[in-house]
């Protein structure tokens, strides 16, 4: 059978399972669809968890990236994992223990105000919405590239496919929907890593045929940094950013995922509060499972390319070249016309423009994988674009009906109404989010990068000192998280839409805008502080709630007061 | 006050969460970025071993920190009578 026929069977099958489990998992109650009534296992939540964290651009772009940036882009791989560990020391424990809904919820109860609440209910939309239109952006772009359809119908299809669940099953739908989502994500990116590993290494497992030897008894890595700085890059396993910079974007990553919404509301679910920490460690090693992988996947890539391409005839270029050629994924051009390809750093001289992408997408085919396996990686690519999209939307129609109508316009609203409500925001939501899709504003990818900056610059902050202080006032976290926000943001539009030509000198301590969060998060810590110890304490009553979130016991299941 | 109060209780999980905190930073931070360098020195396998903790070993680290932390959280949980029934 052709690849095309495959894709329509595998990617139909895997659709026909999702919209199943959202029939099977439908919400009756507003529990049900804000937190899954409360009631999900640590192992499926740490699975939903992984699938709702890894997006299209973990799945599709991540390797790619890491491929062409060698040592540097080790600052996604440890800054998207090391979060978890500070939602799982930090975080996670006592939110759960806390027991709503939202993390607008906690600040809002925390911070005895409305104008936090409200600060929060905005931060989080944003960072949302930003987020959502990059994944319908996935959607379209896997759809039209491997089912060769246009990239408009894919982003309509895929926004009534997580329409239909998430619209239907809130909270509940979308937890078991990414449970199955994550299992196919995985299979689909381990299958030709498992594969392409045994090829070049002859070791099955791509963690350690990353350390492995080629076919020469060399390291690849050996091999790799002698290729490169052959051919004028820097070495692999030598970066060419800041040790500065590297620092800063790597903790401004890390900070930023602990604070994102959609992540910290996935711990709301589970029944008690020692679930919400193993949840925390499951959810991590799904994500490791695909993030140790992804390193390997890199270097094998670029390994793979510059062998078949460089120095070899124009002529004989692979097949696959050619088809990933008319969707302008790679472009060759024999500038000097010695009827050779030449890959090189120079611009001048270089024959090979290469997207990325290619790494993922098109390493079945550079490895001669069986027509299934090409498949699979569009099925994982879509499992992992709707799955982040769902658990967004989530966030999105959650603010609008909950922290905007039942706690803030209209407190008399009764469930069902309140029900009603949040799956009209969703639906609402979708939309916009699609329209976004079809038509990207061009500082959607950019802004995405900026979304963990600025949720670390506001949220993680004012989250933390509102469980180990008991001294933190509203007066503080509202001060912190308007400078933290206000910095962070003045900082980012002026380097990157003001004056975008400016070099690694004219940064702040060589720290570029992708990294000034931290120095926002520190900024609103400072602030924070200080403006706290020159206001009245808290009342009584919000210190008894610091008192009690921080011990386990009486949990009980997320509620309403 | 007795040593099973909720003060005690907090302190003893303060102090956990700081050591754990110490080696998530050490590994990735240091090993991983600011020690990269010297650490490249040294060869595991194939790997240079700064390299190896930036793109493998801090995540494997962060694994056990965060199940280490969850074992130990349940013991201090029994301990002081605050673990949920």
């Amino acid at each position: 059978m052709d690849i095309l026929t495959w894709t329509y069977i595998i990617v139909g099958a895997t659709f026909a399972l999702y919209i199943g489990i959202a029939i099977w998992a439908r919400a009756g109650s507003t529990k049900e669809f804000y937190v899954a009534g409360g009631g999900v296992s640590p192992l499926a939540n740490g699975m939903a968890t992984a699938a709702d964290w890894m997006s299209a651009a973990s799945f599709i772009s991540m390797a790619g990236l890491i491929s062409f940036m060698g040592y540097d882009g080790s600052v996604y791989l440890m800054g998207w994992t090391g979060g978890y560990v500070l939602l799982a020391l930090l975080l996670a424990p006592y939110l759960r223990k806390f027991g709503k809904f939202t993390v607008p919820d906690f600040v809002g109860d925390r911070y005895y105000s409305q104008t936090a609440r409200l600060v929060a209910v905005v931060a989080a939309l944003f960072v949302s919405f930003t987020y959502v239109a990059g994944q319908m952006r996935g959607v379209g772009i896997v759809f039209s590239r491997f089912l060769e359809v246009d990239i408009n119908t894919g982003v309509v299809i895929g926004m009534i496919i997580v329409l239909f669940y998430a619209v239907l099953g809130g909270m509940k739908g979308i937890t078991y929907t990414q449970v199955a989502q994550y299992c196919v994500l995985i299979f689909a990116y381990m299958v030709p890593a498992i594969f392409i590993s045994l090829q070049l290494t002859g070791n099955p497992i791509p963690q350690l045929g990353f350390g492995g030897t080629v076919a020469d008894g060399t390291p690849l890595l050996d091999k790799l940094d002698g290729l490169l700085t052959e051919l004028g890059f820097t070495a692999y396993t030598n970066g060419s950013k800041g040790m500065m910079d590297v620092l800063f974007i790597t903790a401004a990553l890390m900070v930023g995922t602990a604070g994102l919404p959609h992540v910290i509301v996935r711990f709301f679910t589970v029944p008690r509060v020692k679930d919400a920490r193993k949840s925390a460690g499951f959810a991590l090693v799904f994500i490791a499972i695909l993030y140790t992988t992804a390193p390997a996947i890199g270097a094998f890539g670029i390994y793979n390319m510059i062998n078949t391409l460089n120095e070899k005839p124009v002529a004989e270029m692979p097949q696959w070249v050619e088809n990933w050629g008319k969707t302008k994924l790679i472009t060759i051009e024999d500038k000097n016309g010695d009827g050779l390809v030449q890959y090189r750093k120079d611009a001048a001289v270089n024959e090979v423009t290469i997207d990325k992408d290619i790494m993922v997408l098109a390493n079945p085919e550079i490895a001669q994988l069986p027509n299934w396996v090409i498949a699979l990686v569009a099925a994982g690519g879509l499992a992992a674009a709707l799955s982040t999209a769902a658990g967004l939307l989530l966030v999105i129609s959650t603010a609008i009906s909950r922290d905007l109508l039942k706690n803030a316009l209209m407190p008399q609203i009764t469930e069902k109404k309140e029900l009603m409500a949040a799956r009209i925001a969703a639906a609402v939501a979708v939309t916009i989010a699609g329209y976004f899709g079809i038509n990207p504003p061009g500082f959607v990818a950019q802004v995405v990068a900026f979304a963990f900056g600025l949720a670390a610059a506001s949220f993680f902050p004012i989250i933390i000192m509102g469980i180990f202080s008991k001294r933190m006032n509203k007066e503080g976290a509202i001060t912190g998280m308007i400078v933290g926000l206000a910095f962070t943001l003045t900082y980012i539009i002026y380097y990157k839409f003001v004056n975008p030509t400016a070099t690694k000198d004219d940064w702040w301590f060589g720290i570029s805008p992708e990294g000034i969060g931290t120095l926002g998060m520190l900024l609103n810590f400072a602030v924070s502080f200080l403006v706290s110890r020159f206001t009245p304490p808290p009342p009584q009553d919000v210190q008894d709630l610091v008192e009690d979130i921080r011990i386990p016991r009486g949990a009980g299941e997320a509620t309403h007061h | 006050m007795s040593n099973k109060s909720p003060q005690q209780y907090w302190k003893r999980n303060i102090r956990l969460v700081l050591i754990l905190m110490a080696i998530w930073a050490l590994v990735s931070f240091g090993f991983g970025i600011v020690l990269a360098e010297p650490l490249n020195a040294i060869k595991i396998g194939g790997f240079k071993l700064g390299f190896w903790f930036a793109q493998q070993g801090s995540i494997y680290v962060f694994v056990l920190l965060i199940f280490y932390y969850v074992w130990k959280m349940n013991q201090l949980d029994k301990e002081f009578n605050v673990d949920e029934q």
